[in-house]
Order: C-alpha cells, then structure tokens, then sequence
C-alpha cells in the first residue's frame, strides 16, 4: 500500500507509520566543518530534503581558522535523527560530528529583547533583568532592549515574564554548545 | 602554463585514457587544450549522451568516468547522468564550464547555479574560485568518486579562471581530512558473523552492486563455495556470481524469481554484501524476510540499518572483508550436512517455478525468446547495456551473466536513453569484446543520437530494440493495477528504425522470424561497425514473476 505506482489511496495514518525511529529528546549536534563556502548549504541540505525542520542553527569560527562550528538542534521527537547523521559523515567537508548529551554539555544562547516600558513597568522590566541577570543595553523614552544569554529554557521563561509588559521584538542566535571537562567537543 | 592546460596533465596524470563531451562558449578554453593535449576526447550530441557513455566506460572498465559539458544548458544536460550516477555508485568525474566570475550570480548569458543544483546528487563537488585550486581539485575529484563508495564528483570552473596563467607543479597528494571511508571491516564482527553462518540452517547470501563496485565477484564466490551457500543477486551484480551455477538462485526483488524470493522469505540469516534493500528489494518492508537474521556488509555506513536493521554490521570494502570472513568460517569446520534440507527446499522452489513464459505458436517473436536468442548469438560473452522497461527485466532474466561488468544497466534511477550511450562507453573502454545494447522502442529514442557519435567513430555497438510499439513496462502496469485503462503508451510503428539507423551512418536490420532469429541476430551482430536491429516483438507481453507493489515475497504472482 501506499506505493506510487498502484491507485491505491494513502491513508494519514500510513504516512505517519512511514516515519523513523524517533528518539523523543531534543538533539544538539555540534559539526565541525572545513571553512569553505557552501557547506552551510550541504549540511542544511540534508535536512532539508527530508523536510526535517531545524530548530535552531548557529554558526561561528574555531580555535582553528580553517574550521567552522555549526551547532544545530532538532527535535528528536519528531524527526528520526540516526540517517540523517551518517548521512552528515558522508560530506567530504564535514570533519566532526557530535550528538551532545545534555548532562555532559553546556549550551547557551544569546538573546536581545525589545520591550516597551513606561512608568511603573519599567522598573519592573528592570527587576525581572536583575533577576535573570539580563543587561539593558538600549534605553529609549518608552523601550528597552534587553541582552540576555543562557540556556534555552533560560532564555523562554525571561520571555515568559517579560511579555505582558509588551514584546515588541525579539531576536535569539540559536545555542551554541560545548561539552564539559577537559576533552574536546 | 594555462590552468586549462595543466587541466590536461592532471586528466593524464590521472591516466585519463577518454573523455566524453561537447563544447561551447564556457568551456571554449578547455576545448582550446583538447586540440593537442593528447587526450582522446569523444564529441558527442547531447551531454546527457557524454554522462552515460561515462558511466558506461566506468561500469564497464572499473575505471573514473570523465564527462564535460559547458555552462547553462550543457551542465543541466549533465543533471540525469549525475543522478543516475550516484544512484548506482559509478565513478564519474563531471567538468562544467561556468560564466566568468563577475558575472556569477548576475544571471548572466548561460549562467546556471550547478554547484546548487546538484548538491543532493553529487558525492562531492567543487566550485574553482581561484585558478590555483584547480590541479588540486581535479585530483581530489578523482579520488572522491573511485574511493569509498563510488559515486559522482562535480567541478565547475569559470571561463575567466580557465584561462589563468600559473605555475603547474603535479599535485601527488590529497588533502581531504573529512574524508576517510573505512575499508577494514572489524574483525570481531567478522568472527561473530562466521559463526552465525556456521550455525545458520537456511543462510542466503545477497550480493548487490557493490560486490561488482568492489570488484570482490571472486571473495563472493569463494564464500559461497567455502560450503554450499546459496547465493542470490540484485539487478545490479548480476555477474557477481556465475549465471548458471548449483549454487545460484537468480536475481531476486520484484521480477526476480520464486526461488530466490522465497529463500529470502524463509532464510534465517541472511547476508547482505553491498546492498541496500532498497524498495525494489523487500516488497513491503514490514513482512520482508520475517525470519532472518542479518550481516550486513558495506563500505558506507549510512547503509547500514537504513531500511532494514542489521544484527552484525561490518562496515569496509567487501574485497578486504569476504576473504576474511571465508577463513574464519572455514576454521570453524561447520557441519555441512545441515544444509541439506534447505537446498532440498530450495530445489523443490526451483523445479515447481522455474523462469518460463509462453512462447509463440507462430513466428512471432516473444521478447523472453529474443533475449535467450541475443545470448546464443553472442555465445553469452557480450557485455550487454539496457535501457529502462520490460526489456531491462527480461535482459536480467533470461541473459546468464557470467562473469561482473557484464551487466550495464540502471538501476537505482532507472533512466530511459540509458543503453545506447552507455554501451558507447563500454565499447571505448572494452574494445575487444561485443557490446550489445537491449534497447526499448520507447527508452532508444531519449538518446538515439548518440549513434551519430558511433558511426562517426566506428564504435561497433549492436543495438537490439525489443519493439513492441509500446512503453511496454508502463503499459504492464496500467493492464495489472489500473483496470487495462492504457493512457498514453501506445507509440505506434515510429520512427522506422531501420531508415534512423542508416540516416545516422549504421547498418539497420529489421527481424520478425523467430525461427531464424538466432542465425539473423549472429549475421547483424558480425556486421562492421554500429548496428541497429529492430526486433518485432509480442505486442502486450508481460515481466512474470512479480511481486507487486506492497506485497510480500511470498506472494508473488505470474
Ligand atoms: C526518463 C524516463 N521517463 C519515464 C520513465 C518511466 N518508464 C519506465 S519504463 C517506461 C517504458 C519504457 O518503454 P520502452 O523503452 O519501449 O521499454 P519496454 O518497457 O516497452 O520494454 C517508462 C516510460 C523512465 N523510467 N525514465
Ligand atoms: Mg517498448
């Protein structure tokens, strides 16, 4: 069933049992890549062409110059992740692959927010940064601009608390990873 | 020197032997060098042509493939031969003209982003950005697309750096960190798999393409022999195993035959040698060999329990691995009566459903019969290209392949117009043997042009067309699953083969008798140079057996 070739219908619950294997946590990949260009685009590729949906993408230099860190994150719940990654290590320019574990990484992002803040709000915004150690970096007569980093469960509940005094816009880099300890990621 | 000249030596330092191309204004550098760098260089008519007659000399030869094309129009003309490429693992280097840099991304006169356009079908590619990179690049396309799991490598160079002056120093080495395919299989892995054979009652080996890729056809049969394995092929290492043979159980998937299929239905170890289970493979895949537990051997990773969960995988090249895996399974003295009730069943699948089909009463020709006949008349020795049909699937049934590189079709894309071109490869690269070319009335004409090419350089290919008037395979499928509704496949008594084959400068046949086609096909086969024979053959035959869509093995029909 299912097979393009005969007229027989698709059913939705077909093309959901088609899926992989899905690990059900959420994945940090941290892929070390040779500086050259184009090779942003065969890594998103690889996700692209099984429409796996990318959480967040951060890319940046090394110790090394020649050697670019892509750190990526996906749901594992949603997509099966194993394929995709050996499917990584087949690129030529890819040199390092890893599936961080959580407990044994550090992962922060970087985060700024525009809130708009007049009169008594504004000490409360101000409060609310004291509290998660964010930095106003931007004052204007009715805004703020707020950095923050952290982690990304960090970073949601700022923006949790924040909200109700009028998000106006907000930009994150997506997490960059590290692992603990003395080896390397 | 110019870049397009040290371009030359590289191809020759590579010991290019061939190439395949048509120029134009991208490339007019490139073709500037050709004029007297020594390197023998096939004009042919559409790139496409060049793509496969590449694949076919690499197929043919084991050898990288060279194909050239201009920008725009050229390089898209290359796209089918570079997914087809990679779909079977052929070994094609592809050089592209690109516009001058300053006008890349301008949309400028025959600009097409190629690099973009084929990063999903490429093993590797590189896009020259400095005219110094080029020696290098050209060195490491070659080593990307013959090391490893082979496959196709795309390097496009902008016109201006083409014509670049620098100093050329021959490159020795490569320089590619993030590349190093695992050849070594483990060898716990090897020893725990010997002993799984050793305790397997119903073991099957599966042999698919990279047994021919690997060239390992010998470690196949020295494994298979190291006791009485019965050993089936995938469409793609038809050769890899001896056709006929006590121990051969024919290709199986969907129109393999009920031995083999039901041999994997009821095996219990099953072990995979650079395959893929790919869909044509299993059936559907949730009942495919329910019983069987699997080793699976290949040199690329990501193949490993991609569709089908492997028990012990052994990652590396077969022809380092089979060999090892025979002496630790010869050490381990396994009993060899224990094999017997299988092959008792197995013979009994043999005798009750051998390969048959209904031959005609009259003197018409059936297409099954026309193969066995393309096999006496070749004596079986042929190397032997197909394009994409019902004459592909009856090729693999009924023409005993016995030795790999024989067998020259594709397979994973399955692309019509593959055969004509690529049997002009296999002809340059073998020169020594008959090549003959199973085409299709439909699929022949996708790249019939390529005959010029073949007339213009005597290159002696026969190509025999199974005509039947139709695009017979899609045709098979709207008679058995779409209620006989034919929608657009009935190509009529066009083009007369036999007047296309003398306008581009070759002989032409026509055969309808069956009782002299064997003789008739010999006479057109012994004919100087390139032959078409266009072969009249059942109008609405069908490719039996076959498993069909979504269903099990063991439910074959036909
Ligand atoms: C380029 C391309 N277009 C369409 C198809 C789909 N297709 C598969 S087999 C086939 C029929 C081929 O007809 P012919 O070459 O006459 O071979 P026959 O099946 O009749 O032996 C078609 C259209 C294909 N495989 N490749
Ligand atoms: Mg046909």
């Amino acid at each position: 069933m299912g097979e393009p070739g005969t007229k027989d219908m698709i059913s939705l619950d077909e093309l959901e049992a088609a899926g992989g294997l899905m690990t059900g946590r959420k994945h940090i990949l941290s892929i070390l890549v040779e500086n050259k260009p184009g090779v942003l685009t065969r890594v998103a590729g690889l996700f692209a062409r099984r429409a796996f949906n990318i959480d967040t993408l951060a890319v940046g230099p090394t110790d090394d110059p020649t050697v670019s860190r892509i750190t990526l994150t996906l749901d594992g719940a949603v997509h099966p992740i194993d394929q995709v990654t050996k499917q990584l290590h087949k690129l030529v320019n890819v040199l390092k692959i890893r599936d961080l574990e959580p407990e044994e990484t550090l992962a922060r992002e970087l985060a700024l927010f525009k809130l708009s803040a007049d009169g008594a709000a504004r000490a409360e915004v101000m409060q609310i940064c004291e509290i998660f150690r964010a930095k106003i970096v931007d004052v204007a007569k009715r805004s703020v601009v707020v950095e923050i980093t952290g982690t990304t469960d960090k970073i949601e509940a700022f923006e949790r608390l924040v909200r109700p005094f009028g998000l106006i816009e907000m930009a994150r880099t997506g997490e960059i990873a590290i692992s603990r300890g003395r080896n390397e990621t | 020197m110019r870049a397009v000249d040290a371009l030359m030596e590289c191809l020759k330092a590579e010991g290019v032997e061939v190439v395949f191309g048509l120029p134009g204004g991208a490339n007019l550098p490139t073709y500037d060098a050709f004029y007297d760098a020594g390197i023998r260089h096939i004009l042919v008519r559409h790139e496409a042509g060049g793509g496969h007659a590449a694949e076919g000399y690499a197929k043919a030869t084991g050898k990288v493939g060279v194909a050239f094309g201009t920008s725009g129009p050229g390089a898209t003309n290359l796209i089918t031969p570079i997914a087809d490429a990679m779909m079977d693992s052929v070994p094609v280097v592809f050089i592209t003209g690109q516009v001058r840099t300053e006008l890349i991304g301008t949309d400028g006169f025959q600009e097409a982003d190629m690099l973009g356009m084929t990063l999903p079908i490429v093993k590797h590619s590189f896009m020259i950005q400095h005219p110094l990179e080029i020696p290098r690049a050209i060195h490491e396309a070659f080593h990307i697309a013959r090391t490893g799991r082979p496959g196709p490598v795309l390097v496009d160079i902008p016109q201006d750096l083409s014509r670049a002056e620098i100093p050329y120093e021959p490159v020795t080495d490569v320089r590619l960190p993030g590349y190093q395919p695992t050849t070594e299989g483990n060898q716990k892995q090897i020893r725990l798999a010997a002993k799984a054979l050793a305790n397997a009652r119903r073991p099957v080996l599966y042999a698919g393409g990279g047994v021919v890729n690997g060239n390992a056809a010998q470690e196949l049969r020295d494994l298979a022999m190291s006791d009485r394995f019965p050993v089936t092929c995938t469409l793609m290492a038809l050769g890899a195993f001896p056709a006929p043979h006590d121990q051969w159980l024919g290709m199986l998937g969907m129109h393999g035959t009920r031995a083999a299929n039901y041999a994997m239905d009821e095996a219990d170890l099953i072990v995979a040698i650079g395959a893929r289970f790919d869909d044509r493979i299993t059936g559907k895949l949730s009942e495919f060999a329910p019983r069987a537990k699997f080793i699976h051997i290949d040199i690329d990773p990501a193949e490993i329990s991609k569709n089908v969960p492997a028990h012990i995988p052994i990652v590396g090249d077969a022809k380092n691995i089979l060999p090892r895996l025979t002496s630790e399974y010869r050490a381990l003295s396994a009993d060899r009566g224990r094999l017997e009730e299988w092959w008792a069943r197995i013979h009994g699948w043999q005798r009750q459903h051998p390969l048959r089909y209904e031959d005609s009463a009259d003197t018409e020709v059936t297409p099954q019969f026309a193969i066995q006949a393309i096999h006496q008349a070749t004596g079986g020795e042929a190397i032997v290209t197909s394009d994409v049909g019902q004459h592909q699937m009856w090729t693999a049934q009924y023409y005993d392949f016995p030795e790999p590189r024989r067998w020259i079709n594709s397979g994973g894309l399955g692309t019509m117009g593959f055969g004509v071109p690529a049997a002009m490869g296999a002809a340059i690269g073998v020169p020594d043997r008959t090549v003959v070319c199973v085409a299709g009335d439909g699929s022949v004409q996708m790249n019939a042009q390529e005959l010029a090419t073949c007339a213009q350089n005597r290159i002696p290919i026969k190509v025999i067309i199974l005509n039947n008037g139709f695009l017979g395979m899609v045709r098979q499928w709207q008679e058995l699953f779409w209620d006989n509704r034919y929608s657009q496949v009935d190509l009529g008594q066009y083009p007369d083969f036999v007047k296309l084959a003398e306008a581009y400068g070759c002989t032409g046949v026509r055969l309808t008798d069956k009782t002299t086609l064997v003789e008739d096909l010999r006479a057109a086969i012994a004919t100087d140079g390139p032959v078409v024979v266009d072969v009249r053959v059942t109008r609405e035959a069908n490719v039996y057996p076959m498993i069909a869509p979504g269903q099990a093995a063991r439910d074959m029909v036909g």
